[in-house]
C-alpha cells in the first residue's frame, strides 16, 4: 500500500515551478481563505467569515494534503511583531513574500536579548571579584593588614558566588522554548532592576573607594559580601516572579478549535496572555486529536444542497436589495420541507456500521497475523540459524496479510495520509521488538490520536499568530477571550476565573449516627 | 378545607359486623394496614400520604367483613366508639379482636363516597 500521489493537481495553472511548488501551496491555501485578508490592516474587533463558493472540495483535499514539502514551515514560530498592537497574520507575510529575511530578522532579536542578557550576567558575577581584588592591585601597601575575618569574608564570598552560578544556570540557561511577539516583562524587569543595581554600587565603588584609595580593607570586603547577598536575593526574587507565581491556578481556560468544536478544558496561574497562549499550545499538540481537513467536507455541501435550488426573481422592480434577498432565501429555505436531516441520520448510522465492519475485519486480520511469528529465546537462537529475521524483517513477512484489510479501514475513517506504509512497517517492527499484542498495535490505527503522533508534514499546524484585543504581555483576566490562528484553523480561547470557594465545616458526631424501620405492616383481623 | 372537613364528617359509614367463631378464634375476615408508628407513604389506599390512619387493606371473599359491606380501601375511624385515627398498628389490632366481643362496629370512610359527593357539591 503506498500513498498514491496525485500528480493532476488543480493548480497546476497556478504554479510557477514543476513538483513541490511552495509558491502553489500558499496560493492554493490562500484561494480558499477569506477575502477578508486582502486588505493590509486587519482590526481585530470584528471577525467576518465569509465562505467561499461552492467547490468540489473532496478531491482538493486531497492533493493538497499530498503536495506539501514545506521546509520554510519547519518551525514551530509566531509570527513578527509589528509597531502596532495587534499582530499581523502570516498570510500577509507570505503575500509579500519576505518569509526569509524575516525569520533572520526574528533569530536577530532572540539572540540579541540572550546576548544582553549574557553580557550583563557575566558583569553582575564578576563585580564581587573585582571589588575584593582591585584595592590589592592599585594600592596594596596602604592597605590595613586584615586577617582570619577577612578571610572568612572571603570563603563566605566564594561560595555565595558558586551557589548564584548554579542558581542561575538552574534557572535561566535553558533553551528557548518558542518565539514570542513581546518581550517577556518580568524577565526585561529583572534584568533592567539587576543594571541599576549593579550600577549604583559600582558609583559608589568608584566615588568613595577607589577616588579615595580608602584603607579599611575589610570594610570593602564586607561590601562586596553585601553585594552579593543583594544579588542572591534579586536571584529570590526571579524565581518568584517567574516560576513560583503562576503554579497556582488561577483561572479555568476552554480552548475550542474553530473546524470540529473540540474543547479542552486547562488550568492556568497568572500568566501574560501571551504565555498562556504558549501553555495552549504545548498542551494542544498532546491533547487535541489531529486535525483532519478531510473529516470536513461533508457539512458543507450537506448546507449547500440545502440552499441550492433556490432562486430569487425580483417581481417588483429593478432594485437591487441584496440583503432583502437573501434574508428571502434564508427564510424559504428554512421553511422547506426537504428531508436533509433524515439524509444525515441514515448516512452517520451507514457510516458507523461501515467503520464497525472494517474494524472487526482489520483486528481479526491483525491478530491472525501476529500468530504467525514468534520470539526466539536465547538458546534456540543457535538451534536454528537460517530462519531467523530481525524485527524488520519480520515486520515485512507478516506486513501484507494484514495491508488490504489496514488499508480499507484507514480510507474508510479518512486516516490514509496520516500514515505511509514506511511508517505503518516501522510501527509494526516497533510493536514486535517490545512484545506488543495486536491490540496494542492497532491503537494508533483505531482513533485518531494527538498531533505529536504523526509525521510533521501532517501537522497543518506549524506557525501560530496571537489575535488578542487586549495587550499580549497584559496578565490573564476573567472574560478574556483571544485566538490563536494557524492557516487552516484557530483555536478559540476562553478564560474564566476559578471561582472563590466557602468551605466551611461542620462536625458530625459518629454517635449520632441513628436510624429507625419504616415499616409498612399488614394484619388480619 | 373547612369545606372537606365538613364532608368526611357526614359521609362516614357505619358497618357492623358479626365475628365468626373459627375453632378457639373470633375472626372478621378482613386485614388492616397503617399505625401511628408505620410508614405512611407506603399506604396505597390513603390519598394523603402523611395520613397514618388505619386502612382496610384486604377482604377475604364470604367472610363476615365482606358480608357487612366493608370495602377495600376503607379507612377506620372508630372501632366500638375507640377512636382508631391516632393509634398505632397493634393497639388496632387489639381493639379489633377483644375476645369478649361478638359484634364490633365500624365508623369507616371511603375515598369513593367522599369524590361523589364533592363533584355534585361543586356542580
Amino acid at each position: 500500500m503506498s500513498t498514491a500521489m496525485d500528480t493532476e493537481s488543480t493548480y497546476s495553472g497556478y504554479s510557477h515551478y514543476s513538483g513541490h511548488s511552495k509558491k502553489a501551496h500558499r496560493q492554493g491555501r490562500d484561494r480558499h481563505k477569506s477575502p477578508r485578508s486582502k486588505d493590509g490592516s486587519r482590526s481585530e474587533k470584528s471577525v467576518t467569515i465569509q465562505t467561499p463558493p461552492a467547490e468540489p472540495l473532496l478531491g482538493n483535499d486531497a492533493s493538497r494534503a499530498e503536495e506539501g514539502q514545506d521546509d520554510n514551515w519547519g518551525e514551530t514560530t509566531t509570527a513578527i511583531t509589528g509597531t502596532s498592537e495587534h499582530s499581523i497574520s502570516q498570510e500577509d507575510i507570505a503575500r509579500i513574500s519576505k518569509d526569509l529575511e524575516d525569520s533572520v530578522g526574528l533569530d536577530c532579536k532572540r539572540y540579541l536579548g540572550l546576548t544582553v542578557a549574557a553580557v550583563l550576567g557575566l558583569l553582575v558575577f564578576l563585580t564581587p571579584i573585582a571589588f575584593i581584588l582591585l584595592p590589592q592591585i592599585l594600592w596594596r601597601d596602604d592597605l590595613e593588614p586584615c586577617g582570619t575575618v577577612c578571610e572568612g569574608l572571603f570563603i563566605s564570598v566564594a561560595f555565595k558566588l558558586l551557589i548564584l552560578l548554579i542558581g542561575t544556570w538552574a534557572l535561566f540557561f535553558r533553551q528557548p522554548k518558542a518565539d514570542m511577539p513581546r518581550v517577556f516583562v518580568f524577565r526585561a524587569l529583572l534584568l533592567v532592576l539587576i543594571f541599576l543595581f549593579v550600577f549604583s554600587y559600582w558609583l559608589f565603588y568608584g566615588v568613595r573607594i577607589l577616588d579615595s584609595k580608602d584603607t579599611n580593607y575589610q570594610g570593602i570586603v564586607q561590601y562586596a559580601v553585601s553585594l552579593v547577598d543583594a544579588l542572591l536575593f534579586i536571584h529570590y526574587l526571579a524565581i518568584v516572579l517567574l516560576e513560583l507565581r503562576q503554579l497556582q491556578p488561577m483561572f479555568t481556560v476552554k480552548v475550542v478549535r474553530s473546524t470540529d468544536g473540540e474543547s479542552r478544558y486547562y488550568s492556568l496561574g497568572h500568566l501574560s496572555i501571551q504565555r498562556a497562549a504558549l501553555v495552549v499550545l504545548e498542551n494542544y499538540y498532546k491533547d487535541f486529536t489531529v486535525y483532519n481537513p478531510a473529516l470536513l467536507t461533508a457539512s458543507k455541501s450537506r448546507a449547500a444542497k440545502h440552499m441550492a435550488g433556490l432562486k430569487v426573481y425580483n417581481v417588483d422592480g429593478p432594485g437591487n436589495n441584496a440583503s432583502g434577498q437573501s434574508r428571502a432565501m434564508i427564510a424559504a429555505a428554512a421553511r422547506r420541507r426537504d428531508s436533509s436531516h433524515n439524509e444525515l441520520y441514515y448516512e452517520e448510522a451507514d457510516h458507523e456500521r461501515r467503520v464497525k465492519k472494517r474494524r472487526a475485519r482489520l483486528v481479526v486480520a491483525v491478530e491472525e497475523a501476529f500468530t504467525h511469528i514468534k520470539r526466539l529465546q536465547a538458546e534456540e537462537q543457535q538451534k536454528a540459524p537460517g530462519e531467523m529475521m530481525d524485527p524488520r524483517e519480520a515486520a515485512q513477512a507478516i506486513f501484507p496479510s494484514m495491508a488490504r484489510a489496514l488499508q480499507k479501514y484507514l480510507r474508510t475513517t479518512r486516516q490514509q495520509q496520516y500514515h505511509s506504509m514506511e511508517s505503518i512497517l516501522q510501527h509494526l517492527s516497533f510493536c514486535i521488538t517490545n512484545n506488543m499484542t495486536p491490540k496494542a498495535f492497532l491503537e494508533r490505527y483505531l482513533n485518531p490520536g494527538p498531533t505529536l503522533q504523526y509525521d510533521r508534514d501532517r501537522w497543518f499546524s506549524k506557525q501560530w499568530t496571537l489575535v488578542s484585543e487586549e495587550a499580549v504581555t497584559s496578565g490573564l483576566q476573567d472574560g478574556i477571550v483571544f485566538v490563536l490562528k494557524c492557516l487552516d484553523f484557530s483555536l478559540v480561547v476562553n478564560v474564566k476565573k476559578i471561582p472563590f470557594i466557602k468551605l466551611s465545616e461542620e462536625f458530625i458526631d459518629p454517635k449520632s449516627h441513628k436510624f429507625v424501620l419504616r415499616l409498612q405492616s399488614e394484619t388480619s383481623v | 378545607s373547612q369545606c372537606s372537613a365538613i364532608l368526611s364528617f357526614s359521609f362516614q359509614q357505619r358497618i357492623e359486623i358479626h365475628k365468626l367463631r373459627q375453632g378457639d378464634n373470633l375472626i372478621l375476615g378482613f386485614s388492616i394496614g397503617g399505625g401511628i408508628d408505620q410508614d405512611p407513604t407506603q399506604n396505597p389506599f390513603s390519598e394523603d400520604k402523611t395520613d397514618k390512619g388505619i386502612y382496610v387493606t384486604r377482604v377475604t371473599e364470604g367472610g363476615p367483613a365482606e358480608v357487612a359491606g366493608l370495602q377495600i380501601g376503607d379507612k377506620i375511624m372508630q372501632v366500638n366508639g375507640w377512636d382508631m385515627t391516632m393509634v398505632t398498628h397493634d393497639q388496632a389490632r387489639k381493639r379489633l379482636t377483644k375476645r369478649n366481643e361478638e359484634v364490633v362496629r365500624l365508623l369507616v370512610t371511603r375515598q369513593s363516597l367522599q369524590k361523589a359527593v364533592q363533584q355534585s357539591m361543586m356542580s
